[in-house]
């Protein structure tokens, strides 16, 4: 079970490709739901969103950057592999609606998680304009396929390498001014969620954000997912992990992110895989 | 004759060896030690061998309890553990973690002017004497059925469903959420006070009689209850606890440094964070730790937290003394091992720092009233008794409710108002054609031996299902 059957590399290796096969998570899965993965029996529970299903093959397909010990063990892991463990669909699915006009906005992975998603906006039938952020052209990813989805697709770089030289939300700005927008879905590092939900409040306009706190169970038991949105705290593998933009306290979010950073270092120096 | 009673009145109960709390209170291993087959012998002598035994009134799934003490007195141990599994399939277990001083040995009649036959550690001898003698007969199973039942959650009320029912001939597939089975037992009750091994041994036991594991399966959302009957279940038997965390809705509780016991639990005994970096999970490790609540839940943290280094470790309870709910021997270890109790005061905030860690802890001082509905002394705060109390972990184990998971995808199982299933006390059946459930899911967090009771008696009742109809 669990069986790696396909691995790629994207943004020279920083960012790797893992297709699973995990016929009972496929048969089920929907865009924005996310699985569950353990390497080892000794390995971390590590939370990230399938980026595609195969339900015909029942294989699953998870895109992760490479920033610690856990997501370095799986990137070490070859086809024909298998992980331990892995468990899902969690998470709720994205509530796809025709909103008429309607902005993705992608950062890093977020663009693999926003991926389903904008095309299942697509299919319902709205006009979709995407906007992908990286720090420059080699570290982008999913171009490709971003553009076979959206109808209009902009591509902004930090260092303008490729597309606009700027941030997504420069971009975003723009498009607002000009366009009758209804929804946004923005999926990213926090601190683009939080400045383009600070961007879209301003306009009034609906904006969804996918949040990726610490998990360790996915289903609801540990409360260590917490996050505060509106003033209440909703635990984001079952209440989310999309939640309204508008309402999400980032800056706890962001603290709540760094609780494990010694521990992290820690782990990844004793690490053999990198 | 009169002599002999005389001489058994005066051999003091057995002292259990034990791990010294200054060497244990920094270790994972077991605390207490296990008796030698002397000291069982001795203390299964103290054992008056009631006509009307009142220790059987006090065991929740009336264990033959004269009958499995006289078979260790004749020093047939093998035969013992023959006698505990009539009624309980998981003694090496329940000895160690029943509440025997409000259940078997509460009511103990030599208990009335001495201390009580100690019925909990002589449960736990002889399972442990079987299991390592490796000589143990696996019980016989009835010829197949054909019926398959799938028993959701691997707690130990779902693992005693899992069993009779394996017995009784019916297929049996185990759903569990988690990747390794036994619930409760293994990621909440830590390693020093039930080792792993145990649960292991008694999970591979199943998986012997022909029980099929699922791991890695959450019902609800893999899987649904409906999608498992009309997959050619049979039966399906709801067994998922109490797994949602309770916390006090305080100011300042998603600061770094606060967490519930749930995750602390299974950070540490699920995932082995006690082990990192070898085990990849990590789990905080505070210097001054406070525990909020005092059931067993709270000293199972209390005494993890010390374990993983802390300099000091409050257990901090809003009643007094009396009425904390953990078993007696959980409140002794855990003081004996440094642990303080602070009573009659409660927790009003958590101050941080601008990082959002964990810096401290505002309190109030209560006092005890009138009895509410429980009966117990309500506490009340004291006027502008508020302080300071400086911490830089604080543990939230106040309780756990109902995770509606499973429940929210198949509307037709009835929920009380907490979110519970309902189910008829007698045969575990819920409103829903096919389906049972039992322990903490449906009583909300209890005991083990209740949650067994809770199985077995489910079990039989799929057994009359399944060969007469619902
Ligand atoms: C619902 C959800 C979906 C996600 N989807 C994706 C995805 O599709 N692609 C992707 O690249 N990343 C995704 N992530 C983030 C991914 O889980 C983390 O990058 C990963 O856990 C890092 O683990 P590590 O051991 O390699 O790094 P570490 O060195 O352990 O940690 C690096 C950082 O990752 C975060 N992190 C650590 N442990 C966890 C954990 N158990 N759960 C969540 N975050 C953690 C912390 O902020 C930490 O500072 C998602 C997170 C969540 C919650
Ligand atoms: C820390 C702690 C200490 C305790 N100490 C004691 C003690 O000393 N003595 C005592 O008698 N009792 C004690 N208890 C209480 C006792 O453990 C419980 O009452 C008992 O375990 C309940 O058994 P159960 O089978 O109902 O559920 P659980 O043991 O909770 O098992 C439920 C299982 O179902 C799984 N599950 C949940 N949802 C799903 C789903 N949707 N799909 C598939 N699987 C699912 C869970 O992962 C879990 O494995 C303690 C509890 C805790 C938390
Ligand atoms: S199962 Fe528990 S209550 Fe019953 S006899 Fe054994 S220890 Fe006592
Ligand atoms: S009540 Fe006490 S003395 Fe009597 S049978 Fe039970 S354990 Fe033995
Ligand atoms: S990860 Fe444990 S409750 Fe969300």
């Amino acid at each position: 079970m669990f069986k790696i059957v396909q691995r790629e590399e994207m943004a020279q290796g920083t960012i790797v490709l893992n297709e699973i096969e995990a016929p009972r998570i496929a048969a089920k899965a929907k865009p924005g739901q996310f699985v569950i993965l353990q390497a080892n029996e000794t390995g971390e529970r590590i939370p990230l969103t399938m980026a595609d299903v195969d339900t015909e093959k029942g294989t699953i397909t998870i895109i992760y950057m490479i920033v610690g010990k856990s997501t370095s063990l799986f990137g070490s892991m070859a086809v024909g592999q298998e992980y331990y463990a892995v468990i899902g669909p969690l998470g709720k699915a994205t509530h796809l609606e025709k909103k008429g006009k309607v902005v993705c906005v992608g950062g890093g992975t977020g663009i693999a998680v926003l991926h389903p998603i904008t095309r299942g906006l697509k299919e319902v039938g709205n006009e979709v304009i995407t906007i992908l952020g990286s720090r420059n052209k080699d570290l982008l990813i999913m171009e490709e396929k971003m553009a076979k989805v959206s109808d209009t697709l902009h591509i902004c770089t930090d260092d303008g390498s490729q597309g606009h030289h700027g941030f997504v939300t420069d971009v975003l700005k723009d498009v607002l001014e000009k366009e009758d927008i209804g929804l946004v879905v923005a999926i990213g590092p926090v601190p683009m969620m939080k400045f383009v939900s600070m961007i879209t409040k301003e306009k009034n306009v609906e904006t969804l954000v996918s949040l990726n706190p610490i998990m360790v169970d996915g289903t609801g038991m540990c409360g260590g997912c917490r996050v505060s949105v509106g003033g209440e705290t909703k635990f984001a593998c079952v209440d989310g992990p999309e939640f309204d933009g508008h309402n999400v306290d980032y800056d706890e979010l962001s603290k709540r992110l760094q609780a494990y950073q010694t521990e992290e270092k820690i782990s990844m120096d004793a690490c053999q895989c990198k | 004759m009169a002599e002999k009673k005389v001489k058994k009145e005066k051999t003091p109960r057995v002292k259990m060896p034990e791990q010294a709390p200054d060497v244990r209170n920094r270790n994972f291993e077991e605390v207490p030690l296990g008796l030698t087959p002397e000291m069982a012998q001795m203390e299964a002598a103290r054992c008056l061998q009631c006509k009307k035994p009142a220790c059987v009134e006090g065991c929740p799934v009336s264990v033959n309890i004269p009958g499995f003490i006289r078979k260790i007195v004749d020093g047939d141990f093998a035969g013992a553990t023959a006698t505990l599994w009539e009624k309980n399939a998981l003694p090496a277990v329940c000895g160690r973690v029943c509440p025997q001083e409000i259940q078997c040995e509460g009511r103990c009649i030599v208990g009335k002017k001495g201390e009580p036959v100690a019925i909990g550690y002589l449960e736990r001898f002889a399972a442990d004497y079987a299991r390592k003698s490796g000589n143990v007969a696996l019980p016989a199973v009835a010829e197949k059925t054909g019926k398959k039942v799938a028993v959701v959650g691997s707690g130990p009320s779902g693992l005693t469903v899992a069993g009779d029912l394996i017995l009784k001939g019916h297929d049996v597939t185990i759903f569990e959420a988690f990747h390794k089975t036994g619930g409760v037992l293994v990621y909440g009750i830590p390693e020093f006070r039930l080792p792993k091994d145990i649960v292991g041994s008694e999970v591979a036991t199943l998986e012997q009689l022909g029980v099929k594991i699922e791991t890695n399966n959450v019902v609800g959302t893999t899987v649904t209850v409906d999608e498992l009957l009309e997959e050619g279940y049979d039966a399906v038997y709801v067994g998922v606890g109490a797994g949602l965390p309770r916390f006090m809705n305080l100011p300042g509780e998603n600061l770094i440094g606060v967490f519930s016991a749930n995750e602390y639990l299974t950070r540490t005994n699920l995932m082995k964070a006690y082990l990192f970096p070898k085990y990849d999970t990590p789990v905080a490790k505070g210097k001054n730790v406070v525990i909020l609540g005092a059931g067993n839940v709270a000293m199972d943290s209390a005494r993890t937290a010390m374990r993983l280094g802390a300099e000091s470790v409050k257990v901090v309870y809003r009643r007094s003394r009396e009425e904390m709910p953990a078993r007696a021997e959980e409140l002794h270890h855990a003081e004996e091992e440094g642990i303080e109790f602070v009573l009659l005061t409660n927790p009003v905030q958590f101050f941080g720092d601008e990082s959002g860690r964990l810096t401290g802890m505002e309190c109030l001082k209560m006092e005890l009233g009138e009895p509410d509905a429980s009966g117990r002394r309500r506490p009340l705060p004291i006027e502008g008794s508020e302080y300071k109390m400086d911490c830089d972990l604080v543990v939230v184990s106040v309780g756990a409710k109902a995770n509606p998971l499973l429940t929210n995808a198949t509307p037709e199982i009835g929920l009380n108002q907490w979110g519970n299933i309902i189910a008829d006390p007698a045969t575990g059946k819920t409103t829903k054609k096919g389906v049972w459930a039992g322990g903490d899911i449906v009583t909300g967090m209890a005991t083990v031996i209740l949650a067994m009771g809770a199985g077995r008696e489910a079990a039989d009742s799929i057994h009359n299902y399944l060969t007469l109809g619902w």
